[in-house]
């Protein structure tokens, strides 16, 4: 063997070292993740850094109404950013209502995800009249409004949180299915998805072990975009009315609430939660950006 | 000795929308235990689907239309699929040409081969990792402890093609089928590989199908040649006969067009006009438009004769017998 000494195992740096080294290199890809992260934590640590909870009634103070930020409440703590026309705090209210669209926003993403991909793989790999049904279906999902394909399923399935997610999802699948399709496409022409049919690898197999993976980087960058959508979609029907309920104030529902006061100066009821919405979308996407420019293969030096 | 495979009559025609293109259009050859068979020709002349047809891989619009081809006395045209997967990359394996792309590249070695072995066999993950581990030291992999843990964009392009190897051997498959598997790389790691292919064959008794356009790696390779010409085997028989002795027109045109040192500054000869278009074939012999020796005698289907023992020829002029 005389390339053998030639040839030795090329020490790189892991696959996700180097990805993470790309990823910050961008000072703008830095300060959203950290932003993400700390209003991640924000929301995860509600319960114990506020001072009220804003969905127990009896810590609500119909007195405080109004307040404007920096007025002390009749409990004795300062409301930093004012309340709104019931008395809920409003810094407490924000980090609740951060927590309800996270969890809105991830649930729904999440699962429109595994099923939007699941539907694309199977798509692309059936191929024929079923891939073609399949994609025509998704079609018909992507050419009406988001929010109005939406709107209607929640006014059909009532309100509630498990309602929301279940709505979000059936909007979003599509998104998935789309992305999940065209990759497996590309990947199914190549030769060693043809070597591994040529080993006797089953179908499920084949799918799943050797073109899935390599069909993920589209779907993270789609995937972090497409939380942020749901997010947004979320915060939308809440401020319609047909989101969450009243007693459980979503930023949606909060910035509805401060929409009344808005011409006569009480700005705050609606501003802060509308900034709140504003800067986790934004840092999502500038995410979700960066991501897409580190694992588009043509991008990459 | 029975034949490890033995293809008779086959035809794969491919039906598409401009007519039907008979990509393999009646080939026989067998292939013995250990034997390894050359076979050689331009593109398009169908010796990759000749390959495809034996896996079992013809896809719409193509078809297997008659023939025959049996693994060790067992029928593969018309077997169900189910029975076909169970006998790809068991019984037969298939090396293919570019090493960069037949390896998945977000699995490592190592999950590539157990799969392999254990879609087979109920066999423990350990004794699947020990055997590519034995697989990977066969084909003169060095340190295959560590190359089984490395990613394919780790290893240079020869070493995925020994893997690609490894890979194909770990099932001790009756016949292997390699598309052009050195075509993609460096001379000297062709030699290697072919040096490596070659020795295993003859130690496990697996017969191999060397599927090339480059009448020199056969020569290194091969014990039978087959050429084919248009989905036909125009001319087979031992490597040396058609070599040194060719009988085919074609099979000499394919001779004079490598350039060797001993005709250094002399001028190449080349086979003139393109092949033909598979959608309208010649009527007769495939070859005649491109023959010097064709003559009105062409138009007819030529049978294949045995002008000298072992070295059949489809041809109503072959080169040394006359004419």
């Amino acid at each position: 063997m005389t390339d053998t000494a030639a040839a030795p195992v090329v020490k790189v740096q892991s696959p996700f070292r180097r990805f993470a080294s790309e990823f910050f290199e961008s000072w703008i890809a830095r300060v959203a993740l950290l932003t993400l992260l700390t209003i991640i934590f924000l929301a995860l640590a509600a319960p114990w850094i506020t001072p009220q909870n804003p969905y127990d009634l009896g810590q609500v103070d119909v007195l405080d109404g109004r307040l404007p930020p920096g007025e002390e409440a009749f409990a004795g703590y300062t409301m930093w950013l004012g309340s709104d026309g019931a008395g809920r705090d409003l810094y407490s209210a924000i980090l609740y209502g951060l927590r309800i669209s996270l969890a809105v926003g991830v649930a729904s993403g999440g699962i429109a995800l595994v099923i939007g991909s699941l539907i694309g793989l199977f798509a692309a790999y059936a191929g024929g009249r079923v891939e073609t049904l399949i994609m025509r279906l998704v079609d018909l999902q992507l050419s009406f409004p988001a929010a109005l394909t939406a709107l209607i399923l929640v006014a059909i399935l009532g309100k509630g949180i498990d309602k929301i997610i279940i709505a979000l999802v059936l909007v979003q699948w599509a998104y998935y299915a789309r992305t999940v399709r065209g990759s497996a496409l590309v990947e199914r022409r190549k030769e060693y998805i043809e070597a591994a049919t040529c080993l006797g690898l089953s179908h499920g197999r084949i799918v799943m072990r050797h073109i899935m993976p390599n069909c993920l980087a589209p779907l993270i960058v789609v995937g972090t975009v497409q939380t942020a959508h749901a997010i947004a979609l979320e915060a939308t029907l809440s401020f319609l009315g047909v989101g969450l309920p009243q007693t459980e104030p979503s930023l949606g529902v909060l910035i509805a609430n401060g929409y009344e006061y808005m011409l006569s100066g009480r700005y705050w009821i609606s501003v802060f939660p509308g900034l709140a919405l504003l800067l986790t979308i934004v840092s999502i996407n500038l995410v979700g950006d960066r991501l897409r420019d580190v694992l588009n293969p043509r991008l990459s030096r | 000795m029975t034949a490890t495979l033995s293809v008779t009559g086959l035809h794969t025609h491919f039906f598409t929308r401009a007519g039907v293109v008979k990509a393999v259009d009646g080939v026989d050859f067998d292939v013995a235990p250990g034997e390894v068979m050359g076979l050689v020709g331009e593109s398009g002349s169908g010796k990759s689907i000749t390959g495809f047809s034996i896996m079992g891989l013809i896809d719409e619009p193509g078809k297997i239309v008659s023939g025959s081809i049996r693994l060790k006395g067992e029928e593969l045209v018309g077997a169900s699929e189910e029975a076909m997967r169970a006998l790809r990359g068991n019984r037969v394996a298939m090396i293919f040409q570019d090493p960069m792309m037949t390896l998945n590249p977000v699995l490592r070695v190592d999950t590539q081969m157990v799969e392999a072995i254990r879609a087979h066999e109920k066999v423990s993950k350990r004794d699947a990792l020990a055997r590519s581990r034995d697989a990977l030291g066969m084909v003169g992999i060095p340190a295959p402890e560590e190359r089984l843990r490395a990613y394919p964009h780790q290893l240079s392009g020869g070493m995925r093609q020994r893997v690609a190897i490894a890979i194909a051997f770990l099932n001790e498959p009756d016949l292997i089928i390699a598309d052009e598997p050195t075509t993609a790389l460096d001379v000297t790691i062709q030699s290697q590989i072919i040096h490596e292919a070659q020795s295993l064959c003859k130690r496990t008794g697996t017969a191999l199908i060397w599927i090339t356009h480059d009448l020199a790696v056969v020569a290194g390779i091969a014990d039978r040649i087959a050429v084919m010409y248009a989905g036909r085997i125009v001319e087979a028989g031992g490597i040396d006969a058609v070599i040194d002795t060719p009988l085919h027109p074609y099979t000499v045109g394919l001779l004079g067009s490598v350039p060797t040192s001993n005709r250094r500054g002399e001028r190449l000869t080349q086979i003139p006009g393109m092949p033909p278009n598979v959608l309208n074939l010649p009527e007769g012999c495939t070859f005649r438009e491109r023959c010097p020796r064709a003559t009105a005698e062409c138009r007819h289907e030529p049978a294949i004769t045995e002008p000298r023992a072992g070295q059949a020829v489809r041809c109503f002029h072959p080169h040394g017998g006359g004419a």
